[in-house]
């Protein structure tokens, strides 16, 4: 039941450029289109530009030249106030430390997701409820962030992020802070949300998981390498099946080679 | 590429008690920075409340003491005569203001050149202030009155050298019993009775009081009153007041002062309060000194904040609600310390009005401004660091540790 706009592609990038400063290019030109219900995995080593990347996509920054279109909306178009509006109603983030305000109970953590959608205060809890659920967190509804595992708290995050059903859900480095078990929860979690028709953007510069993604896009140097393609025979992968690269990353011994470590 | 198009984007707005719940997780989340913050309010807040329930006691006090002795008690004098003499009032003016129809009671002292000692063997120069005068005997009943010892005059005692002195007069001399003989006017007196406080007519406290027919037999007093005492109905004191010094002397109303003693207390119950203003004042600055401490706390609390800010942000919060948000702290950590400081402001002047037994009275208009004010310090000390926070860009959330 995600809430897409129109039919078109829930990200659509084309030519975007940014410059920090007036001499820094983050971005030197990158044209990238996520259809609805796909699962990518945008790649790069620190420095590639990948955060820029992901602040173009998430609408928390502006191209300096080039169009960004999410869920339909040119980004640059938008005032402030309706980019919040967007973000609130059209976007789920996952960030690498989790940001779960400390001494707050996981149910409210995740409803505060809401907080900004309008919804009243029950109506977020029941649906914050409905939400641990799906990320297997039904019984630690009244557990606050340091009684939980880093998976755990991870997966509240997750929660937090789905808890309003967005059409896209960036997750930056998801896993960066965990050992490669709880990483494999939170990834299994990814993939049910995918599975349930979300589409996925996750943001990483460990290769394991662009391995377990059907899709990867490389960044480098502020462009993007030539597309894996979407599923497409080129992708080396995409002849398994997403719990078979699961299983492939789950049996790495650290959780997966880093690019930069 | 057709597409529909996409519906507008309106924020959605936070409900009242999101703001406050808002702004509370924030306070609660660092408890002993917000009591040490809110206590600088409290401090200043406190004060005023105290100084101004202190004062507002001292004047309940004088008020109620006002209702008590009465408003309706004149008091004529002589004045000056046209060529600058002290004028005399007529012997008859007693008489003459008892005819007035609403005056219910008159009396009358007159001073005498006598001169009070505790015996003989005391110079004649020490006289320790204390004015010797004639009284009719209804003085006590005008003044409502009454003795601490002793009896007042009566009609046979007030023909013989009887004196009754007033409380203050018989601490100077030493006297704590009837019974015992003073010297005046080169003849023992006996005392018969000590008065009470009279806060309407101190002049009465500092006499030494004998019958008027004693006074012209024993000290040479030559009948004429100084001054005299009536009181009337509440509601005709004003027609009274009018009438009373051409009723006292027909022929030089001129020649006569009227006053209403209780103006005094009256005059003294309105200048109550007028000192405190300095007092208040320094609460002022305290409350400016607290203020600035909640500037500060919610400076850094925004500094040290600025992930949660940008998760707020990528969660969907404009960046009014942010400053929402901020202000809304601001807010409670200054009501809290306002709401502190008028309870021990309070209980400070119940503390001071009963260890000094006064009415406590703490005015609403005193509580309403404190928290009034609080609210104005919660804005204005909330607004520069929900600016910087509502400004900051909502990529920081992003920013690895």
């Amino acid at each position: 039941m995600s809430t897409t706009t129109s039919g078109g592609p829930v990200v659509e990038l084309t030519g975007v450029r940014k410059v920090y400063n007036g001499h820094v290019e983050a971005l030197r030109g990158v044209d990238l289109t996520i259809e609805a219900g796909e699962l990518v995995a945008i790649v790069g080593p620190s420095g590639s530009g990948k955060s820029t990347l992901l602040h173009m996509i998430g609408t928390l920054d502006r191209p300096t030249e080039g169009t960004v279109r999410i869920a339909g909306y040119d980004v640059g178009a938008l005032s402030d106030r309706e980019l919040s509006a967007l973000r609130a109603r059209r976007l789920g983030f996952v960030f690498q430390q989790f940001h779960l305000a400390p001494g707050v109970t996981a149910l409210d953590n995740v409803a505060d997701g809401l907080l900004y959608t309008g919804a009243r205060i029950g109506e977020r809890r029941r649906r914050a409820a409905l939400a641990l659920e799906r990320v297997g967190l039904g019984h630690r509804l009244d557990h606050r962030p340091h009684q939980l595992s880093g998976g755990e708290q991870q997966r509240v995050a997750v929660a937090r992020a789905v808890v309003g059903d967005p059409p896209l859900l960036l997750a930056d480095e998801p896993t960066g802070n965990l050992d490669s078990r709880s990483g494999a929860e939170v990834l299994d979690v990814l993939s049910g949300l995918h599975a349930a028709g979300t589409t996925v953007a996750v943001i990483t510069h460990d290769l394991g998981i662009a391995a377990w993604a059907p899709r990867r896009v490389q960044v480098m140097d502020g462009l993007i390498v030539p597309d894996s393609g979407t599923a497409g025979p080129g992708g080396g992968v995409s002849g398994k099946s997403a719990s078979d690269r699961l299983k492939a990353y789950k049996a790495r011994p650290d959780g997966g080679d880093r690019v930069v470590s | 590429m057709t597409r529909l198009l996409p519906e507008r984007l309106i924020p959605a707005r936070l409900a009242p008690g999101d703001v406050l719940r808002v702004g509370a997780a924030g306070l609660r989340a660092r408890p002993a920075r917000v009591v040490l913050s809110a206590l600088g309010i409290a401090i200043g807040i406190a004060t005023m409340i105290a100084v101004v329930g202190v004062s507002s006691s001292s004047k309940e006090e004088l008020l109620r003491q006002l209702d008590r002795l009465g408003t309706n008690l004149l008091t004529v004098t002589p004045g000056q005569t046209l060529f600058g003499e002290s004028a005399k009032l007529p012997k008859t003016a007693v008489e003459m203001v008892g005819r007035i129809p609403p005056v219910e009671t008159v009396s009358a002292t007159g001073s005498t050149e006598a001169k009070i000692r505790r015996t003989d063997r005391i110079p004649e120069e020490i006289t320790g202030g204390i004015a010797v005068q004639a009284t009719t005997l209804e003085l006590l009943t005008t003044l409502e009155g009454r003795a601490s010892a002793g009896v007042w005059l009566n009609e046979a005692t007030a023909r013989h050298p009887s004196v009754v002195l007033g409380s203050v007069a018989a601490e100077r001399l030493g006297v704590r019993h009837v019974g015992v003989r003073v010297w005046i006017a080169g003849r023992w007196f006996t005392v018969t009775g000590i008065l009470d406080a009279l806060p309407l007519a101190p002049e009465i406290e500092r006499s030494a009081l004998v019958g008027w027919a004693a006074a012209e037999t024993y000290l040479g007093f030559d009948g004429h009153p100084t001054a005299i005492y009536e009181r009337s109905a509440d509601g005709a004191v004003e027609a009274v007041a009018a009438v009373l010094s051409r009723t006292v002397s027909p022929e030089n109303p001129e020649e006569v002062d009227v006053s209403r003693p209780s103006d005094a207390l009256a005059a003294r119950a309105a200048a109550e309060g007028a000192f405190t203003n300095l007092l208040l004042g320094l609460g002022g600055v305290a409350l400016i000194v607290g203020g600035v401490g909640v500037a500060n706390t919610m400076v850094i609390s925004v500094l040290e904040r600025r992930r949660e800010i940008g998760l707020r942000r990528s969660l969907g919060a404009t960046r009014g609600q942010i400053r929402l948000q901020f202000l809304a702290e601001s807010l409670l950590l200054s009501a809290l310390g306002g709401i502190i400081g008028v309870v021990l402001g309070t209980f400070a002047s119940f503390g001071y009005a009963m260890w000094n037994d006064l009415p406590a009275v703490v005015p609403p208009w005193a509580v309403g401004g404190a928290l009034g004010a609080t609210l104005l310090i919660g804005t204005v000390a909330g607004l520069y660091p929900a600016m910087r926070a509502a400004r900051l860009s909502p990529t920081v959330a992003l920013v690895t540790a």
